[in-house]
């Protein structure tokens, strides 16, 4: 008499349909339990998804493991040297750390006018247009770590530009605006700086993304700064690139540490070089999001584990309910196996129902606020997905405590005699 | 049919006990419709039950249809009472969700049938209890006398060796009560064996035999004199 597959037993199903389907509040409040768990996981660990794209996008020009490096004073006294000496970056400097230290992938030494120096901004002319913009003194290698977005055709300083110290001069967005009309081509053209004619090879388009870079700089060959400024070998800082499978933060360090034997400063002081390691704050970005998606899981679990047992508490409830009609159904020939099977079947069809309908509820949320959010380039919210290992666990994890947690009313059920179950009125 | 010996059953009340059935002996053949009478107390339902294999007797032999009844876990118990017995309750104890014919399918469900054999055959009961077109009502839109003949349409459909009915008129009115009690007479004309549980002196004569207990053992068992329901409705 028992049933050969009473999984695939269309009248399984239908003794559990009938018993789902007569009791509508109960399957309601059940469902929504579970439901909201379910959807409450879903938003949160696709919102982290969306966060974690948004964060990638917004990093996506910069080269993650970079750092700038820069000269401070020094806090001990070494060498001969007093306490407080400022070291001076050199030009060579570049060349013997990419020597000596080999996860550097890129090194660039850039000066700056108008930015650090505390000066007045170079003066810019054109015709009669004139304008105060920073200038800043380049290797070709500056855009393999910060790209620039170069249009109209141009382009960035090359290495024949830098060998040959030629004028040639790269302006900002803002900077065409403001020194030439709006139908004028400035490629080719020329503009006067501190005395000087550049002519423009290339217009740029900045982000935000590089700290204090704007759309209104003005980017010429190191080696023509040099001449222009008469700086010499002095360097104001560097921009380091460091290999894609090296540490970042081990780079910096060891950077450092050359520097500090080169300008002859003690091995322990700390403070002679100062540096900002975007690797560094890329790493606690990844540990935050780490963090997030980590959180959301935890949450999302907790809440649907909440909602399950929700569930197996109604269920218990429900098994009081229908102690009579149970106990009918033994008497006429139901087996506790039989009783026990179909209160499990309704707790795991109920959570899987709650469930598929919290992930499509959760699914529509998400698409909504991307939908809201596509325009928003600066709110770091790009195309929340949830993988389907999350979805497929989740389901897991709803089937097997909705059998845990149904062995409870489940049990319950037998556990009373039928002829009990039959006096209860 | 059914062959009880020496039986003993009591229940535990905190400390004390209650000795309910004191070494009951009792036969009954196939084809007999019998009443059990008593007032409450005297043990006439837990006999019913222990028959029913509902509980389970402390002492004593019990056979039905020649299989010795012991050594029930639940499981065996549920599928005896499916294969052998059918029951009809005082309160008709019909699941209020279903219908009426998925009432009287439901222990052809638990016997394995396939859905239409179920179908059909529910359908055939319904009709010989006069309910067919009452098949799709659920059990809420029916009377009380309605609802006992879908009880009876229930107990029968496993075809089952023997009927127990448990005051089987105790919530009907007269009139409702003799036509339950003419179904139940023309079920046992067509040779089923039929236990009747009641208080209720007319519906005992109904019956061919009437087994009266008190304080838990047999003080009177005789024949009597047919009363055919049929004259009343």
């Amino acid at each position: 008499m028992p049933r050969k597959n009473i999984l695939f037993d269309r009248d399984t199903w239908q003794e559990i349909f009938g018993s789902i389907a007569k009791n509508k509040t109960r399957t309601i409040i059940t469902v929504i339990g579970v439901l909201w768990g379910i959807f409450i996981y879903i938003t949160l660990s696709g919102s982290a998804k969306g966060m974690d794209n948004g964060f990638d996008r917004a990093f996506e020009n910069v080269a993650i493991n970079s750092m700038f490096l820069w000269a401070q004073s020094t806090s001990m006294p070494y060498d001969g040297f007093k306490i407080g000496r400022s070291p001076q970056l050199k030009i060579q400097d570049a060349q013997y750390i990419k020597k000596r230290v080999p996860a550097v992938e890129f090194i660039a030494p850039r000066n700056t006018k108008g930015l650090f120096d505390g000066g007045q901004q170079p003066l810019v002319v054109r015709g009669t247009k004139t304008g105060n913009y920073v200038v800043y003194g380049d290797t070709p290698e500056y855009t393999s770590i910060f790209p620039l977005k170069i249009f109209d055709g141009g382009r960035y300083i090359n290495a024949d530009d830098y060998k040959n110290e030629r004028k040639i001069c790269i302006i900002g967005e803002r900077t065409k605006d403001e020194l030439f009309e709006k139908d004028e081509d400035p490629i080719g053209d020329y503009v006067n700086i501190n005395g000087i004619y550049f002519q423009i090879v290339g217009m740029h388009k900045t982000s935000d993304e590089g700290g204090f870079a704007s759309d209104s700089d003005i980017y010429i060959p190191l080696s023509t700064f040099r001449r222009l400024y008469n700086t010499g070998d002095d360097v104001d800082w560097f921009t380091i690139a460091a290999r894609d499978d090296a540490d970042v933060v081990a780079v910096e360090k060891e950077v450092k540490q050359v520097l500090r034997r080169i300008h002859r400063v003690h091995p322990e002081d700390e403070r002679a070089f100062g540096s900002f390691n975007l690797g560094e704050i890329w790493n606690r970005i990844i540990g935050f999001k780490d963090g997030l998606t980590l959180m959301s899981l935890i949450v999302g679990i907790a809440t649907i584990i909440a909602g399950v047992i929700g569930i197996g508490n109604i269920l218990l409830i429900s098994v009081k309910e229908r102690t009579k009609e149970l106990g009918i159904r033994r008497a006429i020939g139901a087996t506790p196996a039989e009783v026990r099977k179909q209160i499990l079947l309704e707790s795991v069809f109920l959570t899987l129902l709650a469930g598929i309908i919290g992930i499509i509820l959760g699914a529509l949320v998400l698409a909504g606020i991307n939908a809201a959010t596509t325009d928003l380039e600066d709110f770091p919210f790009v195309n929340p997905t949830v993988p389907l290992s999350y979805i497929l666990g989740a389901l897991f994890t709803m089937i097997s405590m909705g059998i845990l947690i149904g062995l409870i009313p489940a049990q319950r059920a037998v556990s009373i005699k039928p002829i009990d179950a039959l006096r209860e009125e | 049919m059914i062959k009880i010996n020496n039986l003993h059953k009591s229940y535990k009340m905190g400390s004390s006990s209650l000795h309910v059935l004191k070494g009951i002996d009792f036969n009954v053949k196939d084809g007999e419709l019998v009443a059990i009478m008593g007032s409450s107390g005297s043990g006439k339902s837990t006999l019913l039950n222990i028959v029913g294999m509902l509980d389970i007797a402390d002492k004593g032999v019990y056979e039905l249809d020649g299989v010795p009844i012991e050594n029930l876990d639940e499981t065996k118990a549920a599928q005896y009472r499916n294969k052998f017995l059918g029951f009809v309750f005082q309160s008709f104890n019909l699941i209020n969700y279903k219908s009426a014919l998925e009432n009287v399918a439901l222990p052809l469900y638990y016997q394995g049938l396939k859905r239409k054999d179920r179908q059909e055959k529910s359908l055939s009961y319904l009709e010989k209890v006069g309910l067919k077109d009452w098949a799709t009502h659920l059990p809420s839109e029916l009377s009380g006398g309605q609802k006992q003949r879908v009880a009876i349409a229930r107990a029968l459909a496993s075809q089952p060796k023997v009927l127990l009915a448990d005051e089987p008129t105790g919530a009907l009115d007269t009139k409702t009560s003799y036509e339950v009690m003419d179904l139940i007479q023309q079920i046992n004309q067509e040779g089923k064996t039929i236990l009747v549980v009641t208080h209720e002196p007319d519906i005992a004569n109904m019956c061919q035999r009437v087994v009266k207990l008190k304080d838990g053992v047999i003080v009177e068992d005789k024949k009597v004199e047919q009363v055919l329901a049929a004259q009343y409705v």
